[in-house]
């Protein structure tokens, strides 16, 4: 055949696939928007549930969402950044460190519901926390953490080899070249890689299903130790295991739940972008 | 003969199973300029990594022979941090740090425990005038660094060396990203930093060698050849490779 020829076949289908991915990202947000957007009002984000839930707002859940989302950050965001910097900067390449590669590879893999029921045997049961935000945040960090890390690895991975060897070259230690000629310019990577982790954390069910969850709860989380409501699974309740829910709150609380993710990705888009602005090598 | 503030003795450098440098022995006097010439991978670079224990963040480096500094081994009986604040070194690209000009040359000081911002400004002047910048920069020392001109950068790094105090300067091709103007710049600061510092300048660029510095030395393939005093080895040198190298006719 013409290679003319062949080339525009395979940039058609090139074009196509990539158009392909657009569609659904596109539909979803359509559906969402036109059933939910009606739903949408302060009291629907202000009131608690009402007659079943079948009336009223989401607010119980959504405050639920946000305090897992924080206490998640809370508890990976330190310890993701703290193993990735060993990992990346001190570690000695050896058996031990691939071990610990692989390791975070295959965590990555794991399938969320597992993490649910590992966080119920170990958080819920094992160490007595009972279902609560504790137990909860703790099972979503260890699923982002994998994320996280990585994340964290690749923005280390970016900072120029000369800045660690000036700092060296001045008499600085390891840890002063890290925590003064590293830290600081891996940090905005380390951010992102972290929101866009919990913006993924924020939306699963499975993991909070068992450790935090709460059916309905008609009074907001008093401590860490509380449960709370959150609103992937509230959206999951209220769609097929309560009768008769009018769509429009169904879509509604949809619709929160993906502006939330969104506005989370947007600030991890902002924070690198002003970064890119500031960074000039 | 001046005390020598640098004695190498028997030095071999191998990374895995590369050997960079075979048995070199030579002594750097105090307040000279010693020249290090030689083609690539001749092991200028190795050298200066290893004077200022820089190799030692690569696993795979070995060494044998001593390196003494004022006649102390500063691979058994010193300090590394502390080694490399004697032993400034400035690299082959200008590489500032992202910070303003004056952040830059306080990050030594800094390091080193000096808080107060008042002896920081006094460390700060002093190290760009020595390093030739002051009057350059005076009046944007909150400007980034990476913002100034290549030259500029350069002569930045060697005042950043300079505020921590050394007592030796390694310059690993400090001009080879720099036009001739900023090069003359970097060599007059060389020549008036002699008074108060022991420095070496490995260089690819032959002129350069026999413009600024007072010994040469030339290496290659991992071995010293020849090294006597620069006017020496540029007109009438014991070795039939230097010459072959200085005239150009390889390299």
């Amino acid at each position: 055949m013409n290679p003319r020829i062949t080339q525009r076949i395979a940039f058609t289908f090139l074009f196509l696939s990539t158009l392909l991915i657009l569609v659904p990202v596109f539909l979803i947000l359509l559906m969402i928007f036109r059933d939910g957007f009606q739903a949408l009002s302060w009291q629907f984000l202000t009131a608690y549930p009402r007659l079943g839930m079948r009336a009223g707002g989401i607010f119980p859940a959504i405050v639920g969402t946000v305090y897992l989302v924080a206490a998640t950050l809370a508890f990976s965001l330190p310890v993701g950044i703290l193993a990735a910097i060993y990992l990346s900067e001190y570690a000695k390449d050896n058996w031990f460190k691939r071990v610990i590669e692989v390791a975070i590879v295959n965590l990555a893999g794991v399938p969320s519901v597992v993490y649910g029921l590992f966080g119920l045997g170990l958080f819920v049961i094992f160490l007595k926390f009972g279902a609560s935000i504790l137990a909860g945040s703790l099972t979503l960090s260890i699923m982002s953490l994998p994320v996280i890390i990585t994340a964290s690895r690749e923005a280390l991975g970016t900072v120029p080899l000369s800045f660690r060897e000036v700092s060296l070259a001045l008499g600085a230690t390891k840890w002063q070249t890290i925590r003064r000629a590293v830290l600081p310019n891996a940090l905005p990577g380390m951010i992102t890689g972290t929101i866009l982790a919990l913006s993924r954390a924020a939306g699963e069910t499975a993991p909070i299903l068992f450790t935090v969850a709460a059916f309905y709860l008609p009074r907001l989380p008093r401590s860490i130790f509380d449960q709370c409501m959150a609103l992937p699974y509230h959206l999951y309740v209220i769609s097929t295991q309560v009768p008769n829910v009018k769509l429009s709150i169904q879509y509604g609380t949809a619709l929160v739940l993906i502006l939330l993710v969104l506005a989370m990705n947007i600030v991890a888009i902002v924070i690198r972008a002003q970064f890119r602005k500031r960074k000039l090598w | 003969m001046v005390k020598p503030k640098i004695e190498i003795q028997n030095l071999t450098v191998s990374y895995g199973p590369i050997e960079s440098l075979r048995k070199v022995s030579l002594d750097v006097s105090e307040f000279e300029i010693l020249g290090v010439i030689g083609p690539a991978s001749s092991g200028k670079t190795s050298l200066l990594r290893t004077l200022n224990r820089l190799n030692d963040e690569n696993p795979l480096f070995r060494k044998q022979g001593r390196i003494l500094l004022d006649g102390l081994d500063i691979y058994t009986k010193m300090d590394v941090p502390l080694l490399r604040k004697r032993i400034g070194m400035i690299f082959a690209l200008p590489a500032p740090l992202p910070l303003s000009i004056f952040d830059n040359v306080a990050y030594g000081p800094r390091l080193h425990g000096i808080r107060s911002k008042r002896e920081l400004e006094e460390i700060v002047e002093r190290s760009l005038r020595a390093g030739f910048l002051w009057d350059e920069v005076k009046d944007r020392l909150d400007t980034p660094a990476m913002k100034l001109s290549g030259g500029q950068q350069q002569r930045l790094c060697i005042a950043r060396s300079l505020a921590v105090e050394p007592e030796v300067i390694l310059y690993d091709e400090p001009c080879s990203g720099l036009d001739p103007i900023s090069t003359a710049r970097v060599e007059e600061a060389m020549q008036q930093l002699k008074q108060k510092y022991t420095q070496i300048l490995v260089t690819n660029n032959t002129k350069q060698a026999a413009r600024v510095s007072d010994r040469t030395a030339f290496f290659l393939m991992g071995e010293l050849v020849e090294i006597d005093r620069t006017q020496k080895m540029f007109t009438v040198p014991q070795d039939q490779r230097t010459e072959d190298y200085v005239s150009g006719r390889f390299g």
